[in-house]
């Protein structure tokens, strides 16, 4: 059932068509022309954030870490695209693309990177932490796997209300091996909860390949909390919400678990500190580059289903480099917090003083 | 007023709590069917039903991170770790997730969780197992810290915890679990934050808190009788937020001041507590501060050198008398 995962897999060479049958499925035969447009936009505004980032980062705007999520867009996008109001997402620290996915404004996310008040975090989170949970996005977590027995949690959270959604629990391949992982496995098979464990496989954990970190397929391993599984490309939208929707129905209507696999490519190093030299080579970059490229496998579906032009694509890209562009202009010109913020946001009770049951010292300086 | 041990004490607590509220949801290993490994949850299954009341598997990186994660969608989980020993296990998403998510979301999001449990030594069960983590929990920014010396104040306690917004590790003690004291049977609250003068005297403050308390005032007890000192003890019941105004106030009285608590000196409780009493009330002390901590080595197993490795009303005593001489 599961073929062989390898970053340098023959791809296609013409990238300008889906897989047969995935633009059919009902949840991709139900979008509208614009609608598909829409999705497009998604990725591309993706695309076009992580290089204005990139330039920021290199210009010194942005402290710290920045983990791209430079050709993995599809994922994203194609997992988020089918969330209804009671669905959740929770992720790793290559965080954007799903903040993006779940309909987060570019500005407050590029404040974020530059560490100012106006972002989605205040400039507390940075890179790693994006949080939105009015859009059911609970960041935005830097230490690997950390973040998935919290995803079995929400699932736990929307099953003890009664609610019919699902948590997609997005992690990297990287975060297979961690014992949280596997414990968040069980209790979400054990109790029925209903997550999906989404392990995003862009081949790599840091500058380790898969071959080098995990034995045997990753999301089989989900045979051994008697869970479903299963795994798919990520490069096509189409494909990534045909596979998924399935699984998110049956998490829905009945809280069954399930672990996934997507496989997919990052461009760009694990972070901008990656020189990504040592552990690759760049024609295996440039081989996905040229066959594998979620934006431009999915402009070719579109172009070929007439929905849309050379032209409009144009426009759409031009659109998402000034919107990027906007978005750093606003971050520059924000202000930073404050070292009186510093200790804001840390007590719910400290934030609401009025409310303040507790009495004494929160705080020791 | 009814005598209820400390753990009949906490169960009230619970099935208040339960009762109240229905997003309340009491797991752990064994708390259900088991009645919980220091039956601490007796009857609770049978009374709420295993929605409410839930085994888990010993998983507590598991259990405990899944517990965060329902925390932010507004369900009220009170975990129990069997032994605080086992936070270790857990330690990243207690002190990663628990503490750090509201601050890292710029303010977006509580976790309205508490983690209960036994945290002490004294039971030969050697140091794997006689952790006392309250300095360490304390350390960390977003949570609360709340140690409960006696069964009044764990029921008050245990209900302000659960009802509060923010993450609070509750740490019990098994060798107070069957002690006695009178509770009342109402729906009473004990602040966080608010410490209690256990007992009045003028010659010596002596701070403490969980356990250490009990074993102070047995101390005080002996020093009045048979060396006419006249001991305060200041149960500071809550490490974090910390009541220093009843601390000062009483080092305002009495002018000695002897910190004693169950836990390694090195980076503890009460080497804070000596440097804001010094800092902030200097000039009220006759002496320098003292200090009586578990002896530091990882907990022994050896039971009649344990006793001697924690405090106890003789170690106790031995440290007052040289702090007023």
């Amino acid at each position: 059932m599961s073929k062989k995962t390898s970053a340098t897999e023959e791809g296609r060479s013409d990238p300008g068509t889906g897989k047969p049958g995935h633009a059919e499925a009902p949840v991709n035969a139900a979008l509208s022309a614009s609608q598909k447009v829409d999705l497009y936009r998604l990725m591309v505004r993706i695309r076009r954030f992580e290089e204005r980032s990139l330039r920021a980062y290199q210009a010194k705007k942005i402290g710290g870490f920045l983990h791209l999520y430079i050709g993995q867009e599809a994922v994203a996008v194609g997992c988020c695209s089918l969330m209804g109001k009671d669905d959740h997402v929770i992720t790793a620290y290559r965080d954007h693309g799903h903040a993006i996915a779940v309909g987060m404004e570019l500005n407050p996310l590029m404040a974020e990177l530059y560490g100012k008040a106006t972002g989605c975090s205040k400039g507390k989170g940075g890179s790693m932490h994006f949080f939105d949970p009015a859009r059911n996005y609970w960041g935005g977590h830097g230490v690997v796997g950390g973040q998935v027995p919290l995803g079995a949690g929400l699932a736990y959270g929307l099953k003890y209300k009664g609610l019919k959604g699902a948590c997609m629990t997005f992690m990297g391949d990287g975060a297979v091996n961690q014992g949280a992982v596997h414990e968040a496995y069980n209790l979400a098979a054990l109790w029925d909860l209903p997550v999906i464990f989404v392990i995003e496989n862009n081949g790599y954990s840091m500058g380790t390949s898969q071959a080098r970190s995990s034995a045997g397929d990753l999301a089989r391993r989900a045979e051994g909390y008697g869970m479903a599984w299963g795994t798919c490309d990520g490069h096509d939208l189409y494909e990534v919400r045909a596979f998924m929707a399935p699984f998110l129905e049956k998490a829905r209507a009945q809280c069954k678990p399930a672990v996934v696999e997507i496989r997919t490519y990052r461009y760009r190093g694990h972070s901008v500190a990656d020189p990504d030299n040592t552990y690759r080579a760049k024609a295996e970059i440039e081989e996905y580059r040229r066959t594998k490229d979620p934006i431009q496998v999915f402009q070719g579906i579109l172009l070929a289903e007439k929905v849309l032009d050379e032209a409009a694509a144009e426009k759409i890209d031009a659109e998402a480099r000034a919107e990027a562009d906007v978005s750093a202009d606003f971050a520059e010109a924000s202000p930073f917090p404050t070292a009186a913020d510093l200790q804001k946001d840390v007590y719910w009770e400290s934030d609401n003083p009025s409310q303040r049951k507790s009495g004494g010292r929160l705080f020791f300086n | 007023m009814p005598l209820l041990q400390y753990r009949e004490a906490i169960r009230q607590a619970l099935a208040e709590e339960l009762t109240r509220d229905p997003n309340v949801v009491v797991m752990g290993e064994e708390v259900a069917q088991f009645h919980g490994a220091y039956k601490v949850t007796e009857g609770l299954l049978e009374k709420f039903g295993p929605k409410r009341i839930v085994d888990t598997p010993i998983s507590e990186a598991g259990f405990i991170g899944m517990g965060i994660g329902a925390s932010m969608l507004g369900v009220r989980p009170v975990i129990e770790l069997m032994f605080w020993s086992f936070y270790s296990v857990a330690f990243d998403q207690i002190l990663n997730n628990a503490a750090n998510v509201r601050y890292m979301s710029g303010g977006q999001i509580c976790c309205p969780i508490v983690i209960r449990g036994p945290a002490n030594g004294g039971t030969n069960v050697g140091a794997t197992h006689s952790h006392t983590t309250e300095n360490v929990l304390a350390h960390h920014p977003g949570v609360k810290v709340v140690v409960p010396s006696t069964a009044y104040d764990a029921k008050g306690l245990l209900k302000s915890a659960i009802r509060d917004n923010d993450p609070v590790m509750f740490l019990e003690n098994t060798m107070l679990y069957g002690d006695k004291g009178e509770v009342p049977a109402d729906d009473y609250l004990i602040p966080l934050g608010k410490a209690d003068v256990k007992r009045e005297g003028t010659d010596l403050t002596i701070v403490s808190y969980g356990r250490a308390v009990i074993q102070s005032l047995a101390a005080a007890n002996i020093l009045q009788q048979e060396h006419n000192i006249s001991a305060e003890v200041v149960d500071l019941r809550s490490i974090r937020p910390l009541d220093m105004d009843t601390v000062l106030a009483s080092v305002r009285k009495t002018h000695r001041v002897l910190v004693v608590e169950e836990q390694k000196p090195f980076c503890g409780v009460g080497g804070q507590l000596t440097y804001m009493i010094q800092s902030e009330a200097f000039d009220e002390l006759d002496g320098p501060i003292a200090r009586l901590c578990t002896i530091d080595a990882p907990a022994i197993y050896s039971p009649p050198v344990e006793i001697e490795q924690l405090p106890n009303p003789q170690r106790i005593l031995k440290a007052a008398i040289e702090a007023l001489d």
